[in-house]
Order: C-alpha cells, then structure tokens, then sequence
C-alpha cells in the first residue's frame, strides 16, 4: 500500500507588517494526515473562515511553500520551486475546483477554450480531434456533453452547469487527487446536490480522490469518509465522518454542529447559540499546551494539559 | 389578522430597446401575496428566479430597465395605504427608511468604506429619526446595545470589523427607527456558520421586540427553517406554492418544493438525495403552461399548454400545480420515516 498524498507536520506562518512591527500569524500548525492510493476516499476538511483551511489546499497544490514540514505526492515533495516540466507532471495528477465558476472562469473567452487548453497541456494532444475526444469523454463524466458545451460562455450556462465544467476541466488528465474549495457554497440549493452527488461518483466509480474543503457540515457527512476539523489552524478533531460528527468530542466540533441548522424542527423557530460551547471552545485556542490523542474509534481528539 | 402588505397581481419586466430589439425579461409575473404584521415570510427562490427583482419591487427601488406593467403593491402603515407600484417619490421618501427599511446583503458594499460607522448612522438615520446631536448619538447607542455591539464601533471603519460585525451594523442601520416593515435579502449567506445563526437569532429577536412584518429572502432552505413563519417559494418568476414553515416542509404540495425540502443533506442520514436535473428557465423565453414542466417528474400534457392557477389547497396553504392531488412527499422529507410528535 503506497501513499497518494502524505502531509507531515505542516506549518505555515504568515508575516505581516513592517520590519519594526512585524507579527507573525500561524495559519497552519502542525497538520499531519495521508491518502492512500489503492483506496480512493472523499476527504474533507471543516472550519470557519480563518481556520486555515483554505492556505492547506494552496500547499497541497503547490502555490504555496510550507513554513514546517512536507508534503508529498506519490513520494516526491510537493513545491513552488519545481521546475517546469516537474511542474507540469504533478499538475496534471492534482488539479484544483474553486469557489465561484464565475469568477474563476473570464467571463470573455469560452469555456471550451479552457477545456482545450488543458486537453492540449497536460496530454500532449495536437490534432483537433483528439482534443475534442478528451473534451467529450470529460464532459461526459460530469454529465454533460461537448455539445451542450461548445462555443458558450460563461453567462449563459448555469451555476451548477458552470461548475461541473470546472470540474470536467479538472478530470481531463485523469488526476487521481482533486483538490476542491468550497465547490458548492455558490451553487443554487437545488443544483448543490447534482455537485455533491457527482463528487461521490468521481470517487465510487472513476476512483479518484477529492480533498472538500467547506463549512457545511451536512453535505460532508453526505459524502464524506474522514474529516478533520480545524480551528485557527489546528487540527482539533479528525476521523471516520460518521463517528466523529455524530459524537463530536471537542468543543469546537460540539459548536460547529450545534451551529448547523436543523430543518427537522422547521416552523418550530430554534435559534439558540450555543454560547457555552462557545466560551469554551474559545478559551482552548489560548491553551498553551495540546496534543492529538487517538480515541478507540480511530479518531484524533486534541486534548490540553494544564502547564 | 389585518395584512402590512398586500401584493395583486404584480408584474415587473426588464424592458430594453437595442438597435431595434425589443427585450422583455419577465422576472416578476403575476404575483400575489400577504405579509401579516409581525409575522417573517421567507421567499425562497433559485437565483435567477426572480426574486430579487421582487423585492426590488417590494422596497419601491424600481429603475429602468426594470418596470411595474401591472398590479398593485399596497402597503399599510398606521392606518394609511401607500401603493409603491403608483406613488409619487415623496410619499416613497417619506415612509422608507422611517416605515420601510431594508437588511442587505454584502456588508463591505453596502458600508462606506471611507466613513466611521458613526458618520454613516448619521447618514442613513438622523433625518428619519429627526433627531440631532446627543440625542441622536443616545438613540443609536441604545440600539447598539440591543445588537450587542459596544459603542466604540461608531468610531471604527468598515474594515476594522469582522464580517459577524459588520453584518450586524448593517442591520442596525435598518432597523434603528424602529420600521413596521424589513426586507432582508440573503443577510447571512456570506457568514460562516457559528455566526449565522447568532445574526438569525438576532433579526428574530428585533422583530418579536419591533413587532415588526419581515420578509426574508434566502435560496437556503435550512434558514427558512428555522426563521419563517410563512415560505413562499418563487420559480421562474411566479409564486408556485406558499404554506406555514411547518407544512411546507412535512407535506409540500408541489413537485418542485418536495424535491428541494427533500434534497435537503441531514447530520446522521447518508442515503442518497436525488438532485434536481435541467437548468433554470430562461426568464426572457420562459417554457409555456406551467414553468416548472421541463424538470417536473410529474408533467402531463396540459402542464405544457395552461398556466396552472394558485389555489388554496388547505388551510393558509396555496399551490399552483395541475396535478396537486398527485403531489407526494418524496423519500428524505422530514417527518417520514422520523416518528417525530409535532
């Protein structure tokens, strides 16, 4: 059993200000986790705005450098610093989905334009027709097809549509990883299941691995295998999804799902905020000192001993 | 119970001429509804579907290209009717802001970035309140308080503030002279979910204190939930069902409300939800009949050719489906396999 992707220990601290005042700012610390190859798995990562979730995926992709620590891809370290066709090769097996289809496609150029465009980089395709096979059989496998495709630009598809292109145009060089950022959190309510679902089909029966990154904690349980939630950067809970949002064991955990709002009890108006679990999940960020204990359930539960 | 506002038969197009080509986007199509006084209707809606162009209506901001062709949107406060459809601006000035207010949604937009709260609390409100000076700072201060805000914010920029805060000054604008009426569009879908719902708890808790009539507008279902008393659901610029929260959600009588209540992910539930295929309609060329046929499971060849009616089809409840008797809650609605007392 090789790994896919390993992560050991990743920090990554941000500087801000001038050279007097200058603070530093953790906004990873200390993430460790793995993916394996043989077993393809929807791996999400929870928390807030803030909680590093976001500066994670840009290390695994590549755009940013970890402080501490290394990751890497099919055991060769993952870096800004490769060179171009290095660079090019890990690309081509980790490719990232973003937030908003309408920002990340330029409202001017044609979607099909981005399809071929990566058709053409990452397989080496010359001839127009291969390019459109690879373009079809994409499009295919997020249930659309070039010919819904060609020609448009990005306002006159929908949001769901727009995002299943971005994710078409991630599957092109077949990645076995594919990083995505809250795909679904600008996508229409009746539309973010057809994302959702498809995610689950990417991994159920074209085995790719997707690392979902978002803050909506009923979706992950939908489709998720393991998660790990995070709180200003510190992993605070991780494990199998189903034990660890159905007991969550940290406060911070207890907080988020308590925060969810439950449409079991629709018309019954239950708006109370936690604000213990909120105090005292807070009042751990201070703690100086933590660990990562493993729990029977296979899970890691971050626990604080008093200095 | 007497209604604040009393919508007939609106209808609001974009209407443009380029070129010599006439447009005609009907985003809002004959439209009928009540808001009770204080009661909080959410309108639910895909975007695209119309329902900020309702709204728009609704808080008397209608500019071309956009235009009421017809219908009437009737207000009533302390005892006067005020049709924003037809009213001359100065009886428009003169009840918003005082009587008519409006929660936006992306807080950085909507604060001036280069004034301190205080002064923009200046602008907004000192002319409705009519109040100046001390006076004036004591009032906003007052109602600081209530939003759980200290008094220093008056004295911060936007930026200075978190989204959770600045989301609440925003919301202190609106609702800092005390309106009858608040339109709240999609003032929580930028935050993060701890602080969500603490706003939500927030904007419900005025109203009960204001007694105020709310419409909130949000494509998530889970808000209305736990905020509506009524949801009316908008598609495709009509109003294909409305009911109380609770009914809309155990016993939906319209195909395209049971599948987004039963599309709806849950903690604790992995079995699979189907999601609803096709894409919106296109509100310059809209399907004939019913608008919804295209993606409807349940489409039968007269949904392709009439427009079904809005008709009450239990109590406080309306559907405008051909086939409502036919209408079953699917799989993953809540109260189904749940035994749940209600």
């Amino acid at each position: 059993m090789s790994a896919l992707l390993e992560v050991e220990g990743v920090t990554k601290v941000f500087s801000m200000g001038g050279i007097l005042a200058r603070k530093s700012f953790e906004a990873v610390h200390d993430v460790s986790f793995a993916l394996q190859e043989d077993r393809p798995e929807i791996f999400t990562v929870i928390g807030e705005s803030g909680s590093g979730k976001t500066t994670l995926a840009r290390m695994i992709l590549g755009l940013e450098t970890p402080t501490r620590g290394t990751i890497r891809f099919r055991g060769r370290p993952v870096s800004t610093r490769l060179r171009a066709a290095e660079r090019t090769r890990f690309m081509a097996n980790v490719q990232p989905v973003f937030q908003n289809p309408f920002e990340a496609f330029n409202p001017l150029k044609r979607v099909d334009r981005y399809l071929a465009s990566t058709a053409r980089r990452f397989l080496g395709l010359r001839d127009r027709a291969g390019v459109d096979r690879a373009m079809d059989e994409a499009l295919v496998k997020v249930g659309l097809s070039l010919a819904e495709v060609r020609g448009r630009f990005s306002h006159e598809l929908s949001g769901g549509q727009l995002q299943r292109v971005a994710i078409a145009r991630a599957l092109i060089p077949n990645p076995p990883l594919l990083i995505t950022d809250e795909p679904v959190s600008m996508v229409d309510a009746s539309l973010r299941m057809a994302i959702v679902n498809l995610l689950k089909s990417l991994r159920d029966d074209l085995g790719v691995s997707v690392i979902y990154i978002t803050h909506d904690l009923a979706t992950a349980y939908y489709i998720s295998d393991r998660i790990v939630i995070m709180q200003r950067g510190k992993v605070v809970e991780m494990g199998p999804a189903a034990a660890v949002l159905d007991a969550p064991e940290h406060p911070y955990s207890q907080l988020l799902k308590a925060s969810v709002l439950s449409t079991q009890d629709a018309g019954e108006g239950r708006l109370e905020v936690p604000v213990d679990l909120a105090t005292a999940s807070s009042r751990l960020l201070d703690e100086p000192r933590s660990r990562l204990e493993p729990r029977p359930d296979g899970r890691l539960v971050r626990v604080y001993s008093a200095a | 119970m007497e209604a604040t506002l009393t919508v007939r038969g609106l209808k609001a197009y974009y209407q443009t001429k380029h070129f010599g080509v006439d447009r005609e986007v009907r985003a809002v199509d004959d439209i009928s509804l009540n808001v009770r006084r204080n009661e909080v209707y959410g309108i639910a809606g895909e975007s695209s579907s119309g329902k900020t162009t309702f709204i728009k209506v609704l808080a008397a901001a209608v500019r071309p290209p956009l235009g009421i062709v017809a219908g009437s949107v009737a207000y009533r406060f302390d005892g006067r009717t005020v049709d924003v459809a037809k009213a001359r601006q100065a009886e428009i000035d003169a009840i918003r802001w005082s009587h008519l207010s409006y929660i936006m949604q992306g807080s950085m937009s909507v604060l001036n970035p280069v004034r301190r709260i205080g002064a923009i609390f200046d602008d907004f409100a000192a002319r409705p309140l009519g109040l100046k000076g001390d006076a004036f700072r004591r009032t906003v201060v007052a109602h600081l308080s209530r939003l759980k805000l200290p008094a220093e914010v008056l004295r911060a920029y936007p930026h200075e503030l978190s989204g959770g805060m600045r989301q609440r000054v925003t919301i202190g604008l609106a609702t800092v002279c005390s309106p009858e009426f608040i339109i709240a569009d999609e003032p929580t879908t930028a935050l993060d979910v701890v602080v969500q719902k603490d706003v939500l708890s927030l904007i419900r808790d005025l109203q009960r204190d204001l007694g105020s009539s709310v419409v909130f507008v949000t494509h998530d279902m889970s808000v209305h939930a736990n905020m509506a008393h009524r949801v009316g659901i908008i598609y495709a610029g009509r109003l294909v069902e409305e009911a109380p929260t609770r009914t809309l959600f155990t016993a939906p009588k319209h195909p395209y409300t049971a599948h987004l209540v039963a599309s709806l992910p849950r903690i604790g539930d992995t079995r699979p939800r189907p999601a609803l295929e096709g894409r919106p309609p296109n509100l310059a060329d809209p399907p004939s009949g019913c608008r919804f046929h295209p993606r409807c499971p349940l489409a039968i060849e007269r949904c392709r050719h009439e427009v079904p009616p809005l008709e009450t089809v239990g109590p406080d409840h309306r559907s405008a489906c051909w086939r409502v008797e036919d209408v079953a809650p699917l799989a993953g609605t809540i109260g189904l396999q749940e035994g749940r007392t209600a």
